[in-house]
């Protein structure tokens, strides 16, 4: 277990730190305010809630509290029932290209890989026959066959940085620059979003995923919210009443110049709309129409809870979270591997047919991606460092089906420093997937997007 | 000294508001009388009673689990967290104990790597006893911790097989920052240079014996940072300690637990010359930030979910008479020795609606044994004097205006209600419990 180290790194050296500086650009001020309630939202405000989850939301500064009704109201009607919805789903770590695509087939496999190759099954991959997939992610295989799964097995950008924050953070904003705050899928808010609803960017990892970050435009976070009642020992009555109304209250200096201060204010006044607003309610389940497999993590049900809030039509766009798993394996690779990919293999299949069953299959595209892939060489721990190119895959209906650039060969497809080199840019699938699937210029959202082949990953 | 003599020193008023927020900067609040006390010694003597302490001693009750039973830190579930929480509220020695969790966050090591309460335990009397010691000192325990070795695959790194997790945290996170005067090969080089150290596993007792092994270790000629050697682990740290972009990195980092914003560039430098100077000894440097005029005018910071727990306990005057600590921190964001990640805990996202019902949790669970009964307790029928009676319970802490305003509103309004005789003998005390909570949920009191 000693591997789970350097994995999901939480973005505070970030803040501290020049060079990487992922989320230090995102809004300070945490407005955790819930879904709001109102007439004619009452089916959608009863979903969100009967999940048991509550809103944050985030670079709402300039936005008046009751304007989050009307807003969220408006653009639900406003958006069109056909506009499109791009899920993004990380793996936190890098994911191993060469255990995710076992290269069965090179010769050099069993080479760099003695102890960790896995051996040949009859899961090939369509289009490479010296590939088979992880066997532990069948699910893969079976959307891949259908034509649903677009496969880009060696991903990444010239010169790849193998920190993992940096190498997130660039994937996050979309270009290899440190100094950049916003992140891509932000950035394509702030062109096509509205000032008034929040949900158009959802993460649902409970706080802000970077690649949300937004300029202009507010965007929310979703997270457990459970039994959110504020109890005091011997007050009661009353004086109980007074107490709770006052809560509020203590939020007053949200107006302080003093920015810690005026945060603490802030996280007070929302903690109290978040107990008013949810009071009324009792938590339900999601009744989805698929089953999802069954797993401690929250992965699963937090993607049973998209495909229901899809569903009941709340005017989402894009939305972000990590998939289930420690992907930065440096030793004991083998169980950790089969562990995660099966579990996010699995419940990324079961959002598929989730989709398909609510007739959403045709709106909603998901993008799986990692930081970067791992060493092509093992470790000899039982384990990979870390890498440059990695895999990335987009899933859905309307998905062209297929590979997207290929997996270099072993021998010489590799770095001087013995990594996969990228056969595809990560920026190419960005600015394909704005201009196919979102239907935005490119050129608007990705930094010197010219300069970026396009790739057919849209029927 | 002459350098020294550049560091700005604050020169304001030193009464119990300044000296209030410096024992929460650098421990964890101030007990009953303490702010005041710690005022008329002045700043000098005061930061100095700080870092330099007598002999440890724990004062008061031992702590205790819920059932009243001894704690088993080294075994059972949550009792590593309230062993540390005990020693942070009866501390005689509160910055000893703030610099060890600082080293926490700074090598962050997470139990659910390690799976050794033991281990951890061991890592924390390593950060306790160089709390203010030599980064030198430190870094080279800290490399060769069993804790550390497990949770970076230290052991895992052997000659003609090496793992590079140690080496490029070394760098990224430990001493230099990412990207910051090391490159890949570096990384690669270090881990070379790194290689050697090994356990042995033994049933029932797991991870053992570690030490390092000649024959594990790559002995041939590393190329770091442009110097060539036959370097080995003590060298890979004391090379990351001579790199130019070492200095800047450890002031900045080490400034950024007292003072939330960064050190102004003359400060800084200053500060790095005086590290250097003093051979990466850490206590010259935290005096100097301790008595730096922003630490005493500038912003408040949040507490972290430990310190302000530590801190309303001592305030309270209550010891640890329960594990439960351990699971309520968690749910403000931080049990100690499980840090979310090798980075440490993000000091920049403590407060969020979750969080904040979570240290209403911890303030009500504070306050139950002290809570007045109203068959027992009597309390006056005044808004203003039950406030200040409240805030007495708490040790008079510094309040803003407009909580204090949001204060008298709450009593006036809760009395407002008492229409008849039995409320009005009841509500004052039920008010004189909802303003000790309210006190301690305050924005005020949630930051220094």
């Amino acid at each position: 277990m000693a591997d789970r180290c350097c994995n999901e790194f939480s973005r505070s050296s970030l803040m501290r730190r020049a060079a990487a500086e992922a989320g230090a650009g995102l809004p300070a001020i945490e407005r955790g305010m819930p879904l709001p309630a109102g007439t004619g939202l009452d089916r959608r405000t009863f979903v969100a809630r009967s999940l048991g989850l509550a809103l944050a939301i985030y670079g709402a500064g300039s936005l008046r509290l009751p304007a989050f009704e009307d807003g969220i109201l408006e653009a639900a009607s406003a958006a069109p029932p056909s506009s499109p919805v791009l899920v993004s789903v990380f793996l936190d770590g890098g994911v191993d290209t060469l255990s995710l695509l076992a290269a069965v087939g090179d010769p050099d496999y069993r080479k760099l890989r003695p102890k960790l190759a896995l051996p040949d099954s009859n899961l090939r991959v369509g289009g490479d026959d010296r590939l088979r997939w992880h066997p532990s992610t069948a699910a893969f295989k079976t959307l891949h066959d259908e034509g649903k799964l677009a496969l880009v097995p060696a991903i990444g950008y010239r010169d790849a940085d193998q920190s993992h924050f940096t190498s997130r953070h660039y994937w996050e904003v979309g270009a290899t620059s440190a100094r950049l705050r916003t992140g891509w899928l932000g950035r394509y808010l702030d062109r096509v979003g509205s000032n008034e609803n929040p949900l158009q960017g959802l993460s649902l990892d409970g706080e802000l995923s970077p690649s949300l970050a937004t300029g202009r435009v507010p965007v929310a976070a979703l997270r457990g919210a459970g039994e959110y009642s504020f109890w005091a020992p011997g007050v009661w009555g009353e004086v109980n009443d007074k107490m709770l109304e006052a809560l509020g209250s203590l939020g007053a200096t949200r107006k302080s110049a003093d920015r810690a201060l005026a945060t603490a204010g802030e996280v007070a006044t929302q903690s109290d709309r978040l107990r008013r607003q949810l009071a009324p309610f009792k938590n339900g389940g999601v009744t989805s129409p698929v089953a999802y497999p069954k797993h401690e993590s929250e992965f699963p049900e937090r993607l049973a809870g998209l495909a229901s809030l899809l569903g009941a039509g709340l005017p989402l766009r894009v939305v972000a979270l990590n998939a289930y798993g420690m992907y930065d394996t440096h030793s004991d690779q083998p169980q950790q591997l089969a562990e995660s990919l099966k579990v996010t293999s699995e419940s990324l299949f079961a959002f598929q047919r989730d989709l398909e069953a609510r007739g959403l299959a045709d709106r909603v595209l998901t993008l799986v991606w990692s930081e970067f892939g791992r060493r092509a060489e093992e470790n000899g721990s039982d384990g990979t460092d870390h890498g440059a190119a990695g895999t990335a895959m987009v899933i859905g209906s309307r998905v062209r089906g297929g590979l997207v650039g290929e997996l270099p060969s072993l021998r010489n497809g590799l770095d001087r420093d013995g990594n996969l080199r990228a056969t595809v840019d990560f920026r190419s699938v960005y600015c394909s997937l704005l201009e196919q699937w979102l239907g935005t210029d490119a050129a608007a959202v990705i930094p010197n997007a010219r300069a970026y082949n396009r790739v057919g990953l849209v029927r | 000294m002459r350098a020294a003599a550049r560091i700005p020193v604050y020169k304001g008023r030193f009464g119990p508001e300044q000296a209030e927020r410096l024992l929460w900067r650098a421990g964890f609040g101030p007990r009953k009388g303490e702010a005041e006390a710690l005022a008329r010694k002045g700043l000098d003597a005061a930061v100095h009673s700080l870092t330099h302490t007598r002999k440890q001693r724990l004062v008061g009750p031992k702590p205790r689990d819920g059932e009243g039973r001894p704690l088993a830190p080294g075994d059972a579930w949550g009792h590593d967290h309230v062993w540390w929480l005990d020693r942070m509220v009866r501390t005689n020695r509160p910055l000893v104990e703030r610099m060890t969790l600082i080293w926490h966050d700074w090598f962050a090591t997470s139990n659910s790597g390690v799976g050794s309460q033991t281990l951890m335990l061991r890592q924390n009397r390593l950060f306790r006893r160089y709390s203010l010691d030599s980064f030198e000192h430190l870094l080279l325990a800290v490399t060769r911790d069993p804790a550390m070795l497990l949770w970076l695959n230290g052991t895992d790194n052997r000659k003609g097989s090496p793992n590079e997790n140690y080496a490029r945290e070394l760098m990224e996170l430990f001493t230099l920052g990412a990207g910051r005067g090391y490159t890949e090969r570096d990384v690669r080089e270090q881990a070379r240079a790194l290689t050697g150290f090994e356990n042995d596993w033994k049933r029932g007792v797991g991870p053992t014996n570690f030490h390092f092994e000649r024959e594990r270790h790559d002995g041939g000629v590393k190329r770091v940072f442009g110097k060539r050697g036959r370097f080995d682990w003590q060298d890979a740290c004391r090379l990351c300690l001579k790199n130019r972009t070492h200095p800047s990195f450890f002031i900045d980092k080490l400034w950024g637990y007292f003072v939330p914003t960064p050190p102004p560039a003359a400060t800084r430098s200053a500060l790095e010359r005086l590290y250097v100077r003093n051979h990466h000894a850490v206590r010259p440097v935290v005096e100097a930030i301790l008595r730096h005029p922003h630490l005493y005018s500038g912003q408040r910071m949040t507490k972290p979910p430990v310190v302000y727990t530590a801190g309303l306990l001592r305030a309270a005057g209550r010891g640890i008479d329960t594990d439960a600590w351990a699971w309520l921190n968690g749910l403000a964001g931080q049990q100690l020795f499980y840090p979310p990640n090798v980075s440490g805990w993000n000091d920049e996202r403590w407060l969020d609606t979750a969080t904040y019902l979570a240290r209403w949790q911890i303030a009500g669970r504070i306050l139950r044994p002290a809570v007045l009964d109203t068959r027992k307790d009597k309390a006056p029928l005044d808004a203003d004097k039950l406030v200040e009676r409240a805030l007495a319970f708490w040790g008079n802490p510094t309040l803003t205006v407009a909580t204090r305003r949001s204060l008298h509103n709450f009593a006036r309004a809760a009395l407002g209600t008492a229409k008849s005789t039995w409320k009005q003998q009841q509500y004052p005390v039920l008010t004189e419990n909802a303003l000790r909570h309210l006190i301690a949920a305050s924005p005020d009191l949630q930051t220094s």
